[in-house]
């Protein structure tokens, strides 16, 4: 045989956080063939196609500046553009690491048949997700001409913001995918916890709305600095501030880390159906 | 560099162990409940007990047995799919596994796109899938139908695409579940006749099946797996004929 011949040797083993790197890379165009597969479903399936993923976020928007119109004192100059840059990075993350609950079904019917890096199934949602984020471009750069909102130069900082909240995304999804291939419950629980954590972000309202004594739990919300991240660019038309910036980029590498060291650790054990 | 008396697969000592009693319980709240309060039994199921074999490259091996024996935990630990709970598994060449047929088909795509998606998921690339394209739509013989979602294929269309999909590979060992040849009569022929065509350029073949007379047929060597451990390793009549004798004698008359 000869010396470009893989072998497979079941006791050599590396670090397995290195090793399952390496596996996600070499099965890389499996993650790109499943990411296209969930797009093109979903917009054959939907007769509003490409729309309704548009249409959604503009949705709530409509609700949420309709509510927010009735506060006087809250009052937000140019609502829908504030509430908007901030869902924009919500909605993505809230997405992706959903959508990975729902991709345990496939990865434990795949992965107890063939071998494959579990790894594909959150790379796959974190891109599906990134897809879908760059189409709501579309509808963000509508709202923004129609409310004669200025566009910024910042606006060129979005890849940064971008490649934070990817990362950060990926961590978590890491670690909900991780538990939701062992236990049913996780998607649930996940659910009933993004709800709240929706709430406690100053997405739908200002910072400074909330109650100085209350203050202390937007700071250590981690996703109140990855939203500024996108809100201050696209928004306010400044660049974050070093604190916020340096908070959101340990945010996304903390989550990264350890969401990988989780996975690398646990998905041997919770990775398959006897 | 190494000699080519190398076995393709070669296992020592291989044990597998199922965690039952901690595994059965499917809830992160229960489980959390029981960690807190400390009842955590650990019942543990011995699939396989330290099995040594080693298999030569170009040897045809069947692997038979009783349901729940360990056949398919035995694949499983070849195939990469588990681990061994002890023991070494080595594999060297190319590995195909011809386990599960279409596996990842999904009938909102084309039949075209669902070829790329299946062989991505076994570790090749889209290139190399799109290179490979034309002789698998002639081989399942739906060059027309290629660009038509998949829901609209029948049953036998989409069997005639899975099997050149999976088969259109020039691996050194595969692995082969049972009743892979699919179709109609005249299909089934070219099954076997790309079955055949394997075996004659000298791959090392290894087959799980319930149907003796397919081992018999198609392996030289057969080995018989009882609760974990291997029973009887040896010529495929020879296994085949003692385990359908053992078989009988088990059967209620």
């Amino acid at each position: 045989m000869d010396a470009g011949t893989p072998v497979y040797d079941s006791s050599r083993r590396g670090l397995r956080f290195v090793e399952e790197a390496r596996e996600l890379w070499a099965y890389r165009h499996f993650v790109f063939e499943l990411a296209s597969r969930d797009i093109k479903v979903r917009y054959k399936r939907s007769v509003l196609g490409v729309a309704w993923t548009m249409l959604s976020p503009l949705m709530a928007m409509v609700v949420f500046t309709l509510v927010f119109s009735k506060f006087q004192r809250l009052a937000i100059p140019n609502y829908p553009v504030y509430y908007l840059s901030a869902t924009l990075f919500w909605t993505f993350f809230s997405q992706a690491t959903s959508h990975v609950g729902s991709l345990t079904t496939d990865a434990l019917e795949i992965a107890n048949r063939i071998y494959i890096p579990r790894s594909v199934f959150v790379a796959s949602a974190v891109l599906v997700g990134l897809v879908n984020l760059l189409l709501s471009l579309i509808p963000f750069v509508l709202i923004v001409l129609v409310t004669g909102c200025p566009a910024h130069w910042t606006w060129l900082f979005l890849p940064v913001s971008l490649v934070i909240g990817t990362l950060f995304t990926a961590g978590v999804g890491l670690v909900v995918f991780t538990l939701a291939l062992r236990f049913v419950d996780v998607r649930d629980m996940y659910q009933a916890i993004l709800l709240p954590w929706f709430f406690l972000t100053p997405i739908v309202f200002d910072q400074s709305f909330v109650p100085p004594s209350w203050r202390w739990v937007l700071r250590y919300n981690p996703m109140t600095y990855l939203v500024e991240i996108f809100r201050a660019p696209l928004y306010n038309g400044w660049l974050p501030g070093p604190n916020t910036l340096a908070f959101a980029v340990l945010a996304a590498v903390a989550s990264l880390v350890a969401g990988w060291l989780f996975y690398a650790w646990k998905v041997e054990e919770y990775g398959l159906r006897n | 560099m190494a000699s080519g008396t190398e076995p393709a697969i070669a296992l020592t000592g291989v044990s597998v162990r199922y965690r039952v009693a901690s595994e059965s319980i499917r809830s992160l709240k229960e489980y959390a409940i029981r960690r807190l309060q400390g009842r955590m039994d650990h019942g543990e199921l011995l699939a396989l007990r330290e099995v040594s074999l080693a298999i030569k490259p170009g040897e045809r091996v069947g692997i038979i047995g009783p349901n729940g024996a360990g056949k398919s935990t035995l694949f499983r630990v070849i195939a990469r799919v588990r681990r061994p709970s002890e023991g070494r598994v080595i594999v060297r060449g190319r590995v195909a596994p011809l386990l599960e047929l279409g596996l990842g088909f999904h009938g909102e795509l084309t039949g075209r796109e669902n070829v790329i998606l299946h062989g991505t998921l076994l570790g090749r690339s889209r290139v190399d899938m799109t290179d490979r394209m034309d002789r698998i739509a002639e081989f399942a013989e739906l060059e027309a139908f290629l660009d038509t979602p998949i829901r609209k294929y029948s049953t036998g269309m989409v069997a005639r695409l899975a099997f050149a999909a999976a088969t259109d590979v020039d691996p050194d060992v595969l692995l082969v579940d049972e009743a892979l040849a699919v179709g109609d009569e005249r299909f089934r022929a070219k099954c076997h006749a790309r079955m055949a065509g394997f075996r004659d350029r000298g791959k090392t073949f290894l087959l799980v099946s319930h149907l003796l007379d397919e081992v018999r047929e198609t392996c030289t060597r057969a080995i018989w797996i009882s609760e974990g451990r291997i029973e009887r390793d040896g010529p495929a009549v020879e296994v085949c004929d003692a385990y359908r004798a053992w078989a009988r004698s088990k059967a209620p008359a």
